[in-house]
């Protein structure tokens, strides 16, 4: 049996609105230090609102969110120090390299030998070789998702907030970048991801959350859900799930 | 034919935004209002020009003189002392005061031009200032020709320099408190514009090149999907807010200062020299009057930038970007052409109001209301864009802490509970 530090993540009945149309409806849901948390659902579902609202970029209509003890809503920049956010649609600054691009991000969270390790782990997480030195406008499309992966994790975040992480990409492209996530998850960093891809999820998740329609409507190890609702895999349970 | 008017009708929609109608419709505006001041200049010409005479030769002919613009002006001074006629003359609003000079017959008789002194009042610089003078001079055209006429007639003189032309003139203006002897409104108007354009154009551009580079950047930012996580580093809203302000700030100002050396030896070349000594009239800059102007232009620039950031947080991406410097184009050039045409100090109250409210206006006025030493109106509007750019960095700051920065426009029924800006304003906040 694992022992949990302390809590990550605790948010407690959170509420979010767009106008008069209601995201989140009073989701509550913990992740503890050191976990790597799942969130799916359906599109539309209220899984990126959640990240975004964790990630200080939303407003909290209502409820509470604490990071790490940080109060989300008036401790925000104390929130920004500890976390990296990686969007689904993620890009980076085209005029930029790649190195440079890892540069200018790395000057927003440690000076002198702190920055040039996380300029190294960073160069090494994005494993773009020669072309490390090539404008960001020249990459693929995998090779924009490592160096945007590398930019979230070489800071060493307490908290990793990852949106769809492997979107779009090749098996290879997506095995690479997953083996990135594990080893920095395998170092004890807090991992808050959402996915389509239930494989990836089950194959990643310590635990997961299912959201639809703004609400959480079930959660727990892979294994307890695919015992809770008698099915062979978390894809099944899904389905199960959302079209009950 | 429903597949036709199918696409058209999905062109229309797609081209007719509002982003494509407001600046046309603002642009049809200026053009009507500037029309509309145009047209009541002219329709002013029409009138019989106000003006006052003084007749100090009282002889037949000048006499004949006065008859003559009695008939086609209306006489508000007929008395003998100058300054009270220039003090009634502009009173009534009139444009100008008619001195036929003591030796105007005898000259005349003695195979000379006669003599008179028209003493111009100016109450503008701007071009429209000068309009009023038109009937002025046609009436003195006519009465040179009824002169010459009457000369003929009774036969006062067969000199034929003194028939063709009877009447040698001086022309002194009254201007802003100052009499310029021996130089028309014309000349005055025609200095005054060249020394007030540059500082104009500078701010037009400035405010353009830098205005369009921080929209841009909001549009890029939005485009290239690099915003939210520039909103997740460990920085203020408010850094990064003045970071895009002052980089796009510097550029602006090195791409207007590049476009301005070509722009500046284009003017000089276009430019006469001052026919007049301005720092004999007290109208010249000192080194105060130069700071003021600086912090006027650098107060301006804060303003434009703060209003395109508000601006940019609304853009979905860089094409619509490039549409939302038109307001501000055209805010910056309502000021510059109004000021080009008329006065500020001439202006209707309610013009004067607008056009104080822009705050593009005050660089653009800052050097020629100091040549005229009205340093009041440049404080006042200095203190005016200081607010200004406060207000604006203020709810820039604050909108960059809003949903409405990552969502774009907030849906009607949260509009409807308060207005969308005020909403977004002073909702919960986020530090």
């Amino acid at each position: 049996m694992e022992i949990w530090h302390m809590a990550a993540i605790e948010v407690n009945r959170l509420t979010k609105k767009y106008g008069q149309f209601l995201a989140l409806k009073e989701i509550s849901f913990s992740v503890k230090e050191g976990e790597v948390y799942g969130l799916i659902g359906p599109n539309g579902a209220g899984k990126t609102t959640t990240l975004r609202v964790l990630s200080t970029l939303l407003e909290v209509t209502s409820g509470e969110v604490k990071i790490f003890g940080h109060d989300l809503v008036k401790e925000a920049n104390e929130v920004r120090k500890i976390i990296s956010y990686l969007p689904e649609d993620a890009g980076a600054y085209k005029n930029m390299t790649g190195r440079e691009y890892l540069i200018f991000i790395s000057a927003f969270f440690g000076e002198g030998q702190g920055r040039k390790d996380m300029l190294e782990r960073g160069l090494k997480f994005a494993h773009l070789d020669e072309r490390i030195d090539d404008k960001v406008d020249t990459y693929s499309k995998g090779m924009a998702r490592r160096l945007l992966v590398a930019r979230a994790l070489m800071i060493k975040p307490r908290l990793a907030i990852l949106d769809e992480l492997t979107s779009g990409l090749d098996v290879l492209n997506a095995q690479e970048i997953r083996r990135t996530v594990k080893t920095s998850a395998q170092q004890g960093m807090t991992l808050l991801l959402s996915s389509h891809n239930m494989l990836e999820v089950e194959l990643m998740c310590d635990r997961i959350a299912l959201i639809n329609d703004g609400m959480i409507v079930a959660s727990g190890t892979p294994r307890e859900l695919k015992e809770q609702y008698d099915a062979p895999n978390i894809e099944e349970v899904f389905v199960k799930v959302v079209t009950k | 034919m429903s597949s036709l008017s199918n696409i058209i009708k999905k062109e229309v929609k797609e081209l007719l935004t509002p982003a494509t109608l407001v600046p046309i419709i603002i642009m049809a505006l200026i053009f009507g209002s500037l029309g509309g001041a145009i047209g009541g200049a002219t329709s002013k010409l029409s009138e019989k020009p106000i003006v006052g005479v003084i007749d100090q030769d009282h002889s037949v002919l000048s006499q004949f003189v006065y008859s003559q613009l009695d008939k086609n002006s209306k006489i508000v001074y007929n008395q003998s002392d100058v300054q009270a006629g220039i003090k009634e003359v502009s009173a009534k609003n009139g444009v100008a005061l008619i001195v036929l000079q003591s030796d105007f017959q005898s000259n005349i008789t003695s195979n000379h031009s006669a003599s008179i002194t028209v003493v111009w009042i100016m109450r503008g610089a701007g071009m429209a200032d000068t309009f009023s003078m038109a009937p002025v001079q046609a009436v003195l055209a006519v009465m040179t020709t009824n002169l010459s006429r009457y000369i003929i007639d009774h036969h006062v003189t067969e000199n034929s320099s003194v028939i063709l032309q009877p009447l040698k003139r001086h022309e002194d203006t009254e201007f802003k408190g100052r009499m310029m002897v021996g130089i028309s409104p014309d000349i005055i108007s025609s200095v005054v514009s060249q020394q007030g354009l540059v500082v104009p154009l500078i701010v037009l551009m400035v405010i353009i090149m830098a205005g369009s580079m921080v929209i841009s950047s909001m549009g890029m930012e939005k485009e290239n999907k690099t915003l939210e996580t520039l909103l997740t580093l460990p920085v203020s809203r408010t850094a990064i807010v003045l970071g895009k302000l002052v980089g796009a700030a510097i550029v602006g100002l090195v791409v207007a200062g590049i476009y301005m050396v070509g722009m500046g030896y284009y003017m000089s070349s276009l430019m006469i020299s001052a026919p007049i000594d301005l720092a004999k009239y007290g109208m010249t800059l000192g080194a105060f009057d130069y700071v003021l102007v600086g912090v006027s232009l650098f107060l301006a620039l804060v303003s434009a930038l703060a209003l395109c950031m508000i601006l940019g947080i609304f853009t979905k991406n860089y094409k619509a970007a490039q549409t939302m410097t038109l307001p501000i184009t055209l805010l910056a050039l309502i000021p510059m052409f109004v000021t080009m045409f008329t006065d500020f100090d001439t202006l209707p109250t309610s013009m004067q109001i607008g056009l104080f409210a822009i705050p593009f206006t005050h660089p653009m006025l800052a050097m020629r209301e100091l040549m005229f030493g009205n340093s009041a109106l440049v404080l006042a509007g200095i203190a005016y864009n200081a607010i200004f750019a406060v207000v604006a960095m203020f709810i820039a700051v604050s909108l960059f802490r809003k949903d409405i920065l990552l969502t774009g426009r907030v849906k009607s029924a949260q509009r409807s509970r308060g207005g969308m800006l005020v909403q977004s304003m002073f909702g919960k906040r986020r530090r």
